[in-house]
């Protein structure tokens, strides 16, 4: 009949506490939030008094885990930016011209004169005047390519070298470029963290999403053109050799040379070396600091390999002039005074603090692979989010009261059942998103309170089949044992359906929509745990108590 | 005193003008999609790219002035609105700027929003921008995309699962009865031109649950009654169903209401089209898991013996009704 063994007893119990403690930290979010910074600073070894202080605003032995509020609650920046994957391609083919020049040249009596063409992006054409000898340059050149190691391609190489014409082609594979977008991505990702994270904001998200896409959301910062300016600077750092200057940005500038404007001088453009001596990779280290006549600079350190290059350079040209080259852009090309040992220097330039600042957290993040366009930014500001809290409060407790006050009218003793285990349920709801660390949006919140008025319906279906079959039934027990086994279907039925919706929006979805599936989904879960586990316990105590004789219902 | 909201035992007559009610369903989803074709729907930039910008001050909205200072920006098509919320006090004034996608840039410039800022900032120095959204074309339709897709896939599981659960009959009504809310909703957004966004889709796809909710409810009845009454014609099995589950359908959809009524008027202006599609969801999807579902059930019938296997009674037995 209505037995529950002991062990389902304390289960369920244990479930309904163990939810409470969880959802607790919430109603003190500022406590908590506080107290976890502050944790947080303590373990990386900053300890100070206030900080303290603040730690002991919430005790050690309670459950800390908070809600993550979303940015249109918290208020902050979204950006959703696109890496330029290709970018990279078009580099490393670059990067291969001069190996195949001199492979075809040790091969110059079978196949003549090599000349790079003309080509898109991303592709390296190569003619020889000999067509004799294309099979030979071909077959020299394919040596270039190197075996991958990859899951699918068995025995896949990262070049392919193909004849079109007169011309070699050579381009990347098709599994070669996917690696290689992996990897950019991968990166980007990582340089990116670095960034916001020097930044100092508090869990910023930070997300790949589909292919070459990434997704960044800092609450707390100002704007999303801040963000901006913070990650959508490539940063690359590179010296090079100067050959001349000039004031016609038109001007050719000869083989293995570029023509890069400078950023100080309007209309003065300097013509460089491609290849630079070293590059920003090889820093290890960047501050901002001062130069001898006291203007804002960066320092910086190459780490060995770098440093002795630049070393070496510096010893050997004295008197002539050496591009900085941040960014396509000349900061300054000061003239070498003596051999600089040791890899470390100064940048000087037009720069205010604040610009120094920023650059030293770039430089020591590092560069990004590739370029990034922004499809899609977002603001919120701090005061909306901060409304809508309240106003989503207020609407929630609005909503509860109503429903308890219903529940209690129509069914009584049932609905005091009823009430308590909607209590539960919205408290298993908190715990669940503050464990699994999801994101509360505003949606999230309207999914809350239509739990809420859901959250009774598996409730109402049980009371009303045991209205139902007490007029039929014999004697109450055997009528709440009918209701809920006859209610059971039509509730994992309805819960069911809701919940498939629910995952296709999750999976389907971005930004509210998710925010909201997961509400929805976690709330369809933990109703029907309390319909199912926590009235049926309550009614059984209640029916053990006060063995009525006839269910008032 | 106990609360009743309808008669522990009710014999109303559901389908005595089932043709009526179902015309008046058909013809309602066809001037839905007649509004929907003549007057379009007010998409967000979610939809359609662009930026909006959500401005707040402390003297009254000009939004004559607001335009003008804004037209040598040479922005393109700028639509600008304020926003009336009871909530808001005198010293609060909240306008919404929406600035169409500029030609070649994937989202706006941060010099956009400077220049539109200092414009505005010179008619009203209080003026604060409380929100910026942008986003770029590539995006947003995508947006479209994915959420179109998600809405159909969401009926075809809700279809699969239903036919494993019932019977086929059972999948195309309630189908219907989903097809029929998603399409009026449709309908009155566009009709009162609501802003259409993101979260209106999320407010969508909580309509088919609802709705979905309420229908899987009267048919695990219809299915117990079909099997208790075996002889009974359809259509009477049908009103018992749903007279039978008729006080759960009203505590349900009273309760629901109450709380997104209390979320309607104090949930602020940000969120009020999303309840407004939800209320008109549970509205809608109450009505229609009797007046389209089930009268879809009962117009194509539905397979009475569900006692033996299809091969003993060597086929389908489908009621009809009496006619």
């Amino acid at each position: 009949m209505l037995q529950i063994p002991m062990w389902k007893r304390f289960l369920i119990w244990g479930l309904c506490v163990l939810g409470v403690a969880f959802a607790t930290p919430n109603l003190f979010y500022d406590r908590v939030e506080r107290h976890n910074d502050a944790v947080g600073l303590i373990e990386t070894g900053t300890a100070t008094p206030e900080l303290e202080a603040e730690a002991a605003l919430w005790p050690d032995f309670l459950p800390n885990a908070l809600i993550n509020l979303g940015l249109d609650l918290r208020g902050g920046a979204h950006l959703l930016a696109e890496v330029r994957v290709s970018d990279v391609y078009a580099d490393r083919i670059d990067g291969l011209w001069p190996s195949v020049r001199d492979l075809l040249s040790d091969e110059r009596s079978v196949v003549g004169n090599v000349r790079r063409m003309p080509s898109d992006a991303g592709e390296l054409r190569v003619q020889v005047s000999n067509p004799d000898g294309m099979a030979r340059a071909l077959e020299v050149v394919r040596t270039l390519a190197q075996p991958m190691q990859t899951l699918t391609g068995v025995g896949a190489r990262d070049l392919d070298v193909t004849q079109d014409g007169e011309d070699i082609v050579v381009t990347l594979s098709e599994a070669e470029r996917t690696a290689t977008d992996d990897r950019t991505m991968r990166q980007s990702l990582e340089i990116i963290r670095n960034r916001v994270d020097q930044a100092g904001t508090r869990e910023p998200t930070i997300q790949r999403q589909g292919e070459d896409r990434i997704l960044i959301q800092v609450p707390g910062i100002g704007s999303a053109a801040e963000l901006k300016a913070l990650i959508g600077t490539t940063a690359r750092l590179t010296f090079h050799p100067v050959v001349s200057q000039t004031s016609d940005p038109d001007t050719a500038p000869g083989p293995r040379n570029i023509i890069v404007p400078s950023m100080e001088q309007a209309g003065l453009y300097y013509i460089l070396e491609q290849t630079p001596v070293v590059s920003g990779d090889q820093l290890v280290d960047a501050q901002p600091a001062f130069d001898q006549n006291n203007r804002p600079a960066v320092s910086f350190r190459f780490n060995p390999a770098g440093g002795r290059a630049f070393g070496l350079y510096t010893a050997a040209n004295i008197g002539s002039p050496f591009a900085i080259v941040l960014d396509n852009e000349v900061i300054s090309a000061p003239t070498i005074q003596s051999h600089i040992s040791g890899g470390s220097g100064i940048i000087t330039g037009r720069f205010s603090v604040e610009e120094t600042t920023q650059l030293a957290v770039l430089l020591r993040a590092g560069a990004l692979p590739a370029e990034m366009d922004f499809l899609e930014e977002r603001t919120i500001g701090p005061e909306l989010g901060q409304d809508s809290i309240e106003a989503g409060k207020i609407a929630a407790i609005i909503a509860m009261l109503a429903v308890v006050v219903f529940m209690v009218l129509s069914y009584g003793v049932f609905g005091i059942i009823a009430n308590i285990a909607l209590m539960f349920n919205l408290a298993l709801i908190f715990a669940l998103l503050s464990l699994i660390g999801a994101t509360l949006t505003l949606p999230g919140i309207a999914g809350i309170v239509l739990t809420i008025g859901m959250a009774v319906d598996a409730t109402v279906l049980i009371f009303e089949r045991i209205k139902e079959e007490s007029l039929t039934a014999k004697g109450p027990a055997r009528a709440i044992q009918l209701g809920y086994e006859k209610a059971m279907s039509a509730i994992l039925d309805a819960n069911i359906t809701t919940f498939i919706t629910a995952v296709i929006l999750f999976a389907m979805g971005s930004g509210p929509v998710r925010g909201f599936a997961v509400t929805l989904g976690l709330g369809i879960i933990t109703s029907v745990f309390t319909a199912l586990f926590v009235t049926r316990l309550m009614v059984v105590l209640y029916y053990e108590r006060a063995r009525p004789k006839t269910l008032v219902i | 005193m106990r609360l009743k909201l309808v008669p522990s035992v009710t014999s109303v007559d559901f389908f005595r003008f089932w043709r009526v009610t179902f015309g008046a369903s058909v013809v309602a989803m066809v001037l839905s999609i007649v509004v929907f074709f003549v007057m379009g729907l007010n998409f967000g930039i979610d939809f359609r790219g662009g930026t909006t910008i959500r401005t707040e001050a402390v003297q009254p909205v000009d939004i004559g002035a607001y335009r003008d200072a804004m037209t040598p920006l040479g922005l393109g098509d700028v639509a600008i609105t304020e926003v009336f919320d009871p909530s808001f006090g005198p010293d609060r004034n909240v306008s919404m700027i929406r600035v169409q996608a500029q030609d070649g840039v994937e989202s706006v410039t941060p010099e956009t929003i400077d220049a539109v800022r200092l414009a505005l900032t010179e008619i009203d120095p209080s003026l604060v921008f409380a929100s910026v959204e942008s986003v770029g074309p590539k995006v947003s339709g995508e947006l479209v995309q994915s959420a179109v897709l998600a809405v159909v896939l969401a009926l075809v599981a809700v279809l699969f699962y239903i036919w494993l659960r019932f019977e086929w009959q059972f999948s195309v009504g309630a189908v219907a009865a989903l097809v029929h809310d998603i399409v009026l909703t449709v309908g009155v957004f566009s009709l009162f031109q609501i802003r259409f966004d993101l979260a209106i889709i999320a407010a969508l796809l909580t309509i088919v649950g609802y709705s979905l909710n309420d229908t899987v409810v009267v048919f695990d009845r219809v299915r117990e009654n079909l099997i208790k009454f075996k002889k009974r014609p359809l259509k009477e099995v049908l009103n018992l169903s749903i007279n039978e589950t008729l006080s759960r359908t009203m505590m349900t959809s009273v309760t629901t209401l109450v709380a997104l009524i209390a979320l309607f008027i104090l949930g602020g202006d940000v969120i009020r089209g999303f309840v407004f599609a939800m209320i008109w969801g549970v509205l809608v999807g109450t009505y229609s898991s009797v007046y389209v579902a089930s009268a879809v059930l009962l117009f194509i019938g539905a397979k009475r013996d569900w006692s033996k296997s299809d091969s003993d009674t060597g086929g389908t037995q489908f009621a009809t009704d009496d006619k």
